[in-house]
Order: C-alpha cells, then structure tokens, then sequence
C-alpha cells in the first residue's frame, strides 16, 4: 500500500488536495509548460528546440509507460510540454513575445498564489511540516528532489556559459525590457544573425518573481510569526525594488543619456566581488557627481554599516533581510532548508571553505589596488586573477552550486559554505555583536525540530538541551529554529552583550545541564 | 567500579554523561528499545514526516564511543542484588558495583475487555510507534482514550495521514484535572477547532472485535458505538517496576521507592526517572512527575552522589511545557486547577480565545505571587522562577511584567491590557 505521495505533501493535511488546490496546481502546470514551450520553441533558433522537444516527448512518454503512478504529472508535463514546442515549430508559430510572457508569468504567479493559499494561508495557523521528510518532493534524495536539482544547475550552465540555448526565453522577455530599460536583449550582426545575448536581465526577473511567489507562499506559511512576515516583506522590497526596478530605472537613464549606470544598492564588497577592482573604481570616477555618490555608498556599506548594523542587530540585518541571495534561499529556497547537513564534519569543512574564499578575494583586491599604484604584475595575470574569481567562485560557486544544489544541500549553499560578505558578518557577529538566540531555561526536550529546520546546518539543539545561549558566526538569524520550536524555548535577540555566551540561568537551583 | 544503567532514556543517560564528567568508572547502559537514546518526545514529529528518527538523537553516534560509555542492546530478564549481577535474555550475566534502575514507565490498561486486540494500542516506545506504522495502514477511523498530553499528540499524528478521529475524555473539560477552567476550554475549543471528535465526559466501556480479532469498534458507557479500526489508549502511564519486582528484594509500591538520594532499599542500587516514587515528596514536589526534565535532574544528582559528592534530589520550583497541536502551553511555579483560598489569580484572555496569561498569587502572603500559567505566549524561565523565589508582589510582577515575555520579536505584546486589569 502507498503510504505517502507527493499528493501529500503537496496536498491538504488530511492527504487529500482540495478542488482549489488542484485548480492552482493546474495553472502553475499552465505557466511551467508555457515557459518549457519557450524555452523550446520561441523566437527564430529552429534545431535546438526541435531536438530537445523530442526529447522531451521521448523522456515524457517513457516515464508515463513504465512508471505512471509515481510520477504522472510530471511525466505528461513533460510530454506535453515536448509536444507544444514541437507544434510550434511546426506551424512556425510566432506566438506575440509579449503574449508569451503574460501568458508565463501570469500563469505561475495566479496558479501558486492560489495553491499557495489553499496549502498555508486558510484555517488554523501553525506549524506546517508534515510529511517533509516522506514524500519524493522533498525529502532527502528524493527522485523529484533530484529531478530539480539537475534542473536549477542546468539552468545556470546555461545562463553562465550558453545564453543561446536561452533563446526562446530571453526572446519572450525581450519587448518587456526594450520598453523597460530601453536597450535590446538580443544582439545582431549587420547580416542578421545573432551576436550575442544579455541574459542577464532574462535572470533578474525570473530570480524577481521567484522571490516574490515563494515570498508569498513563505508568509503563508507562516502568518502566525510575526518576525517572518516582516524579515519576508523587507527581502520581498529589496529584491523588487532595489535590486531588479532600480537598476533598470539607471539602465534607461543611461540608454537616454544621463550620465548614470545601472547599479546594485543592495551589494557591497566582498559579495559584490570586483566593487573595488581598479578597474571598476576607475571607470565609476569617470561618472561624476553619481560616480562620487557611489564610491561613497560602496565605502560607506562594506567599513560602516556592515560593523555598526552587525553590532546592534548580527548579521540577520543582511542576510536574512537585504541580500538577494539570501532572499532568494529564504523564498524559493526554503522548502528545502531541512535539507542542510548538521554533522560536525560538515561545519569543519564550512570554516575552512568560506574563510578560504575570504582570504581569496582579499589578497586578489589587495593585489590588484596594490599593482595599480606601483605596477609590478604584467596585466595579464592581473585580469587572469579577476577571471579565475569570477568564474571560479563567483559563477560556479555562488551560481551553479549555490542555487543549483538548493536540492542537495540545502537552501544556504552558497552562504554557509562559500560567501564571503557572510564571513565576514559572521565573524563581527561572534565577536562584536549583541545578537544572540536565547534559550530559555531549562523547558528544551532535545526533539530535534530547530536543529532539523536550521538551513545554515547549525545543531541548535546542541545548545538548547545544554541551556546555552547560541551564538555562532554562520546563524542568519532567520528565525525559523525559534518558530518551530514546539516548547518556547528560542529567541532571537539583541540585548546588551553581558552573559551573552554563558548558560541562561543563574546556577543557585536551575544549574541543571551543560 | 562498574556502573550499569539499565534503560537509555534521558534520565539513564543523563546519569552516564555526569558519571562520565566526574569519573573513569566503567560504565554500561543497557536497553532492549533502541540501540542510541532518543528523544521520546519527539517521536511524533518522526511519524508526521517533520523529522527522521536520526534527527531525534540528541547527541550523534560517535558521542558515545568518545565519551567511554558502553552501550549494549540487550534485554535483563532479572536482578539478583545479593549477587550484584543482572542476566540478560541471551544468558549472559553482567557483574555490577553499582546498579542504576531507570526503566521508565508504561501506558495504562484498566482492564477494558478487548484491550489486547489487534489494533488496540498505546503510544510510548520505539515500538509503539513502529506498530502504530503497521496499525495506521488500514485505518480510517480512529479512537483515542485518554486526554493527557499523549493523547492529543496522537490524534495530531493520525489526522496527518488522514485518520478522522474520535476523542473519548473522561473528565468534563480537557485536562481539567491540570489546567484551571478557562485554559482547560481554549484547549476543547481549539481541538474542536482541528475538526476533532471531542467526547467530553466520555469513558470507554467495551471494545469490539471482528472476525480476525483486530479492533473493529468500541463502546462508551453512555452506549454509543465508535465504529474504529485503531484504538488508542492514552489514558496516562505508571512506572514500568516489572524488572525491579524480578528482584524480589527492591522494594516498590507503585513505582520503585527512592529516598532523596534516589538509593532504593537496597544499598548501591539506584533508581532515577519515570519508574520512581519518592518516599517523601520534595518539597512543592508530587510522588510522581514523570516530566522530560526531572529525569535530567534525577540523573544529574544521581551522578554527583555515585562520584562521591552525596546530593539530595532538588527539583526546585515546577515548570512545565507542551503543544496542544498549535497551541503553545507553559507553566512556571505553583498553578492549581482550581483556585481555592488563599489562592487567586489575574487571568488576561485575548479575545481571539488562543492567547491567555494567567498570575497566580497567595492572598494570604501580601498578594505574593506563586505561579504563571501561559497559553500561546511564551515566558522567561529565568525571570518567572526568580520572581517566584524572591516572593516579590502580585503589583511589582505586573508593573514588570514585559521582562517575561518571550515571544519573538515584533510579536504583540499585552503587558498595557493586562496591568488595565490588575
């Protein structure tokens, strides 16, 4: 007997969907097959997209016929999805680009907020974890978590290194950003043929609108918490307002002439890694008054406020609020944040992978201001260190693994094992800063739920069953140990840094553990 | 010196850990449940998907190893004290110098005809719930008996794989034999409100079998039938005595006797956990507190008195914590069920009926406080007990009361409506 399917996790906690659950599960399909559609068919590139509509249809029918209980929606989403770019290319359907990307975003956005409603946002509030750990969908090595961890990578290898296999989407976001930024997305030769892309616009609205459902689903889920809703709305504003409509806003200003650039707010150095690269300072001092304004916001964001706002607040005000990284894994990452390891092995090889990175971007930003003012390497080795970082651990790091791993590893990839603006948080944080979680007294049973959900792989309940406050350098304050704890023993907290590390209670007659 | 503890649960392994830190004694904890301690508690949140059963290990495999604690999976069929030696089922005999009883406790039966059918089951050890995985399959409709803390949990656990329960309650309002009557109906309600079947006043009768001898329905002694294909029976649990009694020589009434030192009659032999009774209560105590964390601090003295360091057995002043399916409960201090004088309280309700604070105080001692009971709002351990042990007044507690919140940030906060009422 099937105990547990997808259905279940994905359905109602009586193990049956509701009819609106399906109707929103059915126009999510919608907007999915609409973007596979055109990432196979649209716009003018023909062989790739007849070849992989066959293999779709292929891989689609295949899994139907030999496995049908398990896995047949996706298979016939597959399947369909093979057949409609097929049809399109048959037909020599240009469907309107702007149609198109209604058509997509609508879709996914209307289908999973619906879902998303059904699923969290009625009834009794509270805690909805069940069957996390029983279900295909996301449980440890499960097929579809394995099926979406090839497909998050995949979609990066192409987005960093093969653009064109991205044609058909960035062809149907192409209107969008003419009107929005005013620049093209898709570059011609004088003969007509394709030059080159700009995915990266195609990747800020998707990353935008993956933040902004999931961030809904996310407030959903947990409209008890107070603290949730707020840190979710704040990464929500960031993402949309700092980091995708602002940018664009100094994109169009640029194709029109003013002397500004497009520019991320939200990212300081050593995140944003080249942000004090001679070559990047010398080309912001040719951008005047605006080139001052942001040499003085990057100083002041990297040496002010990441140790002034760490101090009063840990790290939680960046990497759980601002960044987009962050923000990204606690949407559309967070149904996969049970999914980090909590062994001491992997927090060994964490410190020694994310301080490495550190290192590295700071002796590669050393070299290169140093060589600008004395010039002693051959600017080849200078530009080869800047690449080696950029491809290294700026695309394959933080793109490819951080987000295509979400499945694997957890939701904090990138953060916990590579980042190295979190490091260095991290390491203010431990030392100079009041935050702290609290654990309080002595109410902790050791169940386990705060360690389990942990997306940075913290063992939470190591401290708490010890009554020990919790003060490590990788916490991102995000919260969710505190909401899930079914004892109140948690709390996220910023009082004065006296008895901050020691155990909570006094030891006259609650000297109970350690 | 040889140590041997017999059971793996928080209080025999708590006891290890503190023997560990004080001493290089051998030590051997025994137990036929699983082959590493668990957190019993939380064995719930394994069968609803929250967790895996690795997940609610405490502490990880190689602790043990690391610490010098021997762990053996075996289990004592018998205790002779004259000897100092237990027998395992496989034959073997194990010599102790000291032994450690911390055998836990086990689910009640009253008797009830038809309480050994299939199907028919409590909820307690490893076992149980890997039984409850083979009962639940078949399952449509469920009965639950018995409303304490256990019972709740497994009617949350059946709903999760689509179970519609039924829940038979002795008592005329949820847990009204712990909880003052205002908390006691926001718990009815709030189960009410998880669309269970909520019995109030409601005792089991007779349980019925088909033709295979699995539980097919049950009756209550008003007469209604509750068509069921798995029973629950949560009505409590008592210490589990049955290894001591092999003994012939510990001596157990209900539970195995312990003095403060938590010695039984029988001198090198201990017994800490669920499976005691104290002789003499400790002070503000009850005879049985079969509580996650006085096993803690049952072990953590019992450990203090074998390194040498003779300890009585202080609790300290109660506390107490739970979930009643989304419902976060806590208790500090004394909070009677019933409020009788000298005794008094401020009880503060939101009027979404799911938040309450309840202050108890002593009428008789200048209004000095002696209790919080908390429903859906968290409070400060430290704070509550300090407050309670410095006897400080029913009007300094209120005026500070916003020290005792613990909720997460940006939660709301009613300390204003609540220093409105006093």
């Amino acid at each position: 007997m099937q105990q547990y399917d997808v259905s279940m996790s994905l359905g109602a906690k009586q193990g049956q969907m509701k009819s609106w659950e399906r109707i929103g599960l059915v126009m999510l399909s919608f907007g999915v097959l609409g973007m596979l559609a055109a990432f196979l068919g649209a716009g003018d590139n023909q062989l790739m997209p007849f070849l992989a509509g066959l293999v779709m249809l292929a891989t689609g029918g295949i899994l139907y016929t030999r496995n049908r209980g398990k896995f047949l929606i996706f298979s016939l989403l597959l399947f369909t999805g093979g057949l409609l770019s097929l049809s399109f290319l048959w037909f020599k359907l240009h469907i309107n680009a702007s149609v198109w990307l209604i058509w997509i975003s609508g879709f996914t956005a209307l289908g999973a907020l619906i879902y998303t409603y059904q699923r969290f946002g009625k009834g009794i509030s509270g805690i909805e974890n069940n069957h996390i750990f029983h279900t295909e969908i996301s449980r440890p090595g499960g097929t579809i978590t394995w099926f979406l961890s090839i497909t998050f990578t995949g979609f990066y290898v192409l987005l960093y290194w093969f653009p064109g296999y991205l044609h058909g989407l960035i062809y149907v976001t192409e209107p969008f950003f003419q009107w929005f930024i005013g620049k093209d997305t898709i570059y011609y030769t004088q003969d007509g043929s394709i030059s080159g892309y700009n995915q990266w616009y195609l990747y800020g609205f998707i990353y935008t609108l993956a933040v902004l459902i999931m961030g809904i689903r996310f407030i959903f889920k947990y409209r008890h918490n107070r603290y949730q809703i707020v840190r979710t709305v704040s990464v929500m504003f960031f993402q949309l307002f700092i980091a995708f409509l602002l940018p664009g806003v100094l994109e169009k200003l640029n194709a029109t002439g003013s002397q500004v650039e497009t520019f991320y707010f939200s990212y300081f150095w050593p995140l944003d890694y080249d942000a004090l690269f001679p070559s990047n300072l010398a080309h912001i001092a040719t951008l005047g008054m605006f080139g001052k304004f942001l040499i003085y916001w990057m100083l002041i964001g990297a040496f002010v406020a990441v140790p002034v706002l760490t101090y009063f607040f840990g790290k939680r005000w960046y990497c759980s609020w601002v960044c987009g990284c962050g923000g990204l894994a606690e949407t559309a990452g967070d149904p996969f944040r049970h999914l980090s390891s909590k062994s001491l092995k992997s927090w060994q090889i964490e410190r020694i992978t994310i301080y490495s990175v550190l290192v590295l971007i700071f002796l590669i930003t050393v070299l290169l201001l140093s060589n600008w003012r004395w010039d002693f390497l051959n600017s080849d080795i200078a530009l080869s260190l800047k690449k080696g970082y950029g491809f290294g651990i700026s695309s394959i790091f933080a793109g490819v693994i951080g987000t295509g791993f979400y499945p694997i590893l957890g939701n904090r990839v990138w953060c916990r094992f590579g980042c190295p603006q979190a490091a260095i948080l991290g390491i203010l944080q431990k030392y100079f800063s009041r935050f702290r979680i609290t654990t309080n007294g002595a109410q902790c049973i050791s169940c386990g739920n705060c360690s389990t959900y942990c997306e940075m792989g913290i063992d939470v309940k190591y401290y708490a069953q010890r009554g020990q406050n919790i003060v490590r350098a990788s916490c991102v304050g995000c919260g969710v140990c505190s909401a899930v704890c079914p004892r109140g023993v948690l709390k996220l907290e910023n009082s004065s840094v006296k008895n901050r590390t020691t155990l909570s209670l006094d030891h006259a007659s609650l000297d109970l553990f350690d | 010196m040889h140590i041997v503890i017999i059971g793996n649960g928080v209080a025999g392994v708590t006891a290890a850990r503190y023997i560990r830190k004080q001493s290089d004694y051998d030590i051997t904890i025994i137990s036929a449940e699983t082959e590493y301690f668990f957190s019993r508690t939380a064995l719930m949140y394994v069968f609803m998907g929250h967790m895996r059963f690795k997940d609610i290990k405490p502490y990880e495999d190689g602790f043990w190893a690391k610490n010098r604690i021997n762990l053996m999976m075996a289990f004592v069929n018998k205790i002779d004290t004259d000897k100092q030696i237990v027998s395992l089922s496989s034959n073997r005999i194990i010599q102790y110098d000291k032994l450690i009883l911390a055998t836990g406790s086990v689910y009640n039966k009253f008797g009830w005809p038809g309480e050994n059918l299939e199907g028919v089951q409590g909820l307690y050890s490893y076992q149980d719930l890997q039984l409850l995985e083979q009962n639940v399959k078949n399952t449509r409709q469920a009965l639950i008996v018995g409303g304490g803390l256990i019972g709740i949990e497994m009617a949350e656990m059946l709903a999760s794989r689509g179970v519609q329960v039924s829940f038979l309650v002795r008592e005329q309002s949820y847990w009204n034999n712990v909880l003052p009557p205002e908390e006691s109906k926001m718990v009815g309600r709030h189960i009410k409100a998880h669309h269970f079947d909520l019995r109030l006043g409601a005792e089991l009768k007779e349980i019925l079998s088909d033709d295979q001898g699995h539980v097919r329905a049950a009756i209550s002694t008003a007469g209604e039938e509750f068509p069921c294909q798995l029973l629950g029976l949560t009505a409590g649990v008592k210490p589990n005595i049955t290894l001591a009694e092999s003994s012939g020589t510990i001596e157990c009434e209900r539970g195995i006797l312990v003095n403060e030192f938590l010695e039984t009659n029988i001198k090198d032999v201990y017994a800490i956990g669920d499976c005691i009774q104290h002789r003499i209560a400790p002070e503000g105590r009850k005879v049985f507190e079969q509580v996650w964390y006085t096993g803690k601090i049952m072990g953590k003295t019992l450990a203090s008195t074998i390194c040498g360091k003779p300890s009585p057995y202080h609790p300290g002043i109660w506390f107490n914590s739970a979930k009643f399916l989304d419902l976060e409960y806590q208790v500090y201090g004394f909070v009677p069920n019933i409020l009788e004088n000298p005794f008094q309280s401020l009880y503060w309700e939101h009027e979404d009926g799911m938040k309450s604070i309840r202050i108890v105080y002593d009428v008789s001692k200048e209004n000095q406080v002696i209790g919080f009971n908390l429903m859906g709002i968290r409070y400060r351990h430290e704070i509550c007990v300090r407050w309670i042990r410095e006897n400080k007044k029913l009007d300094e507690v209120v005026q500070h009361l916003a020290l005792a919140n613990f909720d997460p940030e940006f939660f709301s906060r009613y300390e204003k409506e609540i220093q409105a009422l006093a």
